[in-house]
């Protein structure tokens, strides 16, 4: 589904991915952990398309098609979520109305009808219920005033009402307690686990992964997979640290 | 009533980031004129404002005398798409307040501002949120002065502008003014040019939003901030939508 060759990528000239590659297969969850400034983030924005991430090398093919190609829009109406480590606040504009926006421009490039404006809040209402998030806070502008947690389970919310094939969550898990990790690690099951869709997940902490089975584990270091392995790979890194077991 | 014989020129303080050009030829007694406005005491009052780009360069300028506990809001849209200034001057007596709410929209060579002048009375309080939009080489200005005498106790004026630069090249002035005399009074202020945010932009994208949609959306709740205190929806919402129609043909 998501197919990753020697990806070499550079931020502000310098070069962060050196040589980086992955494939997820549809219906899998991958995990990737790796110590801090591997360029875990720096592989979420190149996925997702950010200007000033600069592909120099390599391919990323999704479901076939160059990604590499599209603008970050399209990606995402092609079936790309990205869940953000920092959450944007955006003022003055409000959840319901970014989501519904962003939902039908996704349709629209699909060539589908849009969601009126009560089919949208009935959707939007069930997928804040699966992350017991408070329908109301979908009310205010996107982001502010939201506590950490709230930022990720708001991000899992959006995954839910735009209904992604293919998710990059990027330290989803980073700002939760033990409940809201639960609930986000449900959510995105209930969410992404089915045999058309795939996950790659990026993470420090392995409790995440107690919650959300991955199917595969990747060590990222130095720009690039240098271990991979079963699930028992991230509870190895856990009792031991990365250096003990690069 | 017609005061200004003498032309004022961009070494005026008052006028420094006027169209010194126009202002060189432009005729004493309009410029001079100013209209003349009082709020009884207690009374509430709402003016609105609005400089579409046929007009061509002017001065407006409104004097306002507001009564003790009386309340005066103004709202002005300027969009003049060549040199256009919106003077306001504003005496509030004794527990006055003084609302405003203003946008400057411009592209090409527009030139427009937002000048104001506001003298406060004891517990007498204001507040003015301008917002500018510019694209082109387009200049967008606000200069306010908030005036608190010696005996003018227990004040509490905010002042607050921000503008969005669309391209390289338009640009924006904030000359905030404040004279404090008295001690015990609250006075803000804040003043803010830059670019439209690009991580909110990137954001948006990541969720389909493609990048003029999401430029559209962000300068709209930009421009929203000015008009937050109209408390009646239907005309928060039509001031904004004017606002916006202004927006067709920028660089978003």
């Amino acid at each position: 589904m998501l197919q990753i060759e020697n990806l070499h990528a550079t931020v502000g000239g310098k070069e962060i991915l050196k040589g980086l590659s992955l494939t997820v297969n549809a219906g899998e969850v991958h995990a990737i952990m790796g110590p801090n400034g591997s360029g875990k983030s720096t592989l979420s924005y190149v996925v997702g398309g950010r200007p000033g991430y600069e592909v120099t090398q390599g391919s990323v093919l999704f479901d076939g098609q160059d990604l590499l190609a599209l603008e970050p829009h399209e990606r995402a109406a092609a079936g790309l979520f990205l869940g953000f480590q920092y959450p944007v606040e955006i003022p003055g504009v409000s959840f319901v109305q970014f989501l519904r926006e962003a939902a039908n421009a996704q349709r629209k490039g699909r060539g589908e009808e849009p969601l009126s404006g009560g089919e949208f809040l009935k959707l939007a209402k069930e997928k804040a219920a699966l992350l017991k998030l408070d329908m109301d806070m979908l009310k205010r502008p996107v982001n502010v005033g939201f506590s950490g947690g709230e930022k990720k389970r708001a991000e899992m919310v959006q995954m839910g009402i735009l209904d992604p094939s293919f998710a990059v969550l990027d330290e989803t898990d980073s700002g939760l307690d033990i409940d809201a990790l639960r609930v986000v690690g449900e959510g995105i099951n209930a969410i992404m686990r089915k045999p058309d869709r795939g996950v790659l997940l990026i993470t420090h902490y392995q409790r995440l992964l107690d919650y959300v089975k991955p199917d595969a584990v990747h060590v990222l270091a130095g720009g690039r997979i240098v271990k991979s392995g079963g699930p028992e790979l991230a509870l190895e890194l856990e009792e031991q640290g990365y250096e003990a077991v690069l | 009533m017609n005061e200004t014989l003498v032309l004022p020129t961009t070494r005026d303080e008052e006028w420094r980031y006027a169209d010194g050009d126009w202002l060189a030829e432009a005729d004493p007694v309009a410029l001079g004129y100013w209209h003349e406005h009082e709020v009884a005491a207690g009374d509430v009052e709402r003016g609105f404002a609005l400089i579409e780009p046929g007009e061509g360069s002017k001065v407006d300028r409104l004097r306002v005398h507001v009564r003790a506990g009386g309340r005066y809001e103004h709202f002005v849209i300027n969009a003049g798409a060549q040199y256009t200034r919106c003077e306001l001057d504003v005496v509030l007596e004794q527990g006055a307040h003084f609302e405003l709410g203003g946008v400057i929209l411009g592209g090409g060579d527009a030139r427009g501002e937002i000048v104001t002048r506001v003298k406060h009375g004891p517990e007498a309080s204001s507040n003015q949120v301008v917002r500018a939009v510019q694209w082109g080489r387009s200049v967008g200005n606000f200069l306010g002065r908030i005036e608190i005498p010696r005996d003018s106790q227990e004040v509490d004026a905010a002042q607050n502008f921000k503008a969005i630069l669309l391209e390289a090249g338009a640009s924006a002035n904030a000359k905030p003014e404040l004279e404090i005399y008295a001690d015990d009074v609250k006075a803000a202020h804040g003043a803010a040019i830059g670019a439209l945010d690009e991580t909110a932009t990137f954001y948006m994208a990541s969720r389909g939003i493609a990048p003029e949609a999401a430029r559209k959306l962000l300068v709209r709740a930009f421009i929203a901030d000015a008009f937050v205190s109209v408390k009646h929806e239907e005309t928060r919402d039509d001031l904004l939508e004017q606002a916006l129609h202004f927006l067709e043909g920028a660089a978003l």
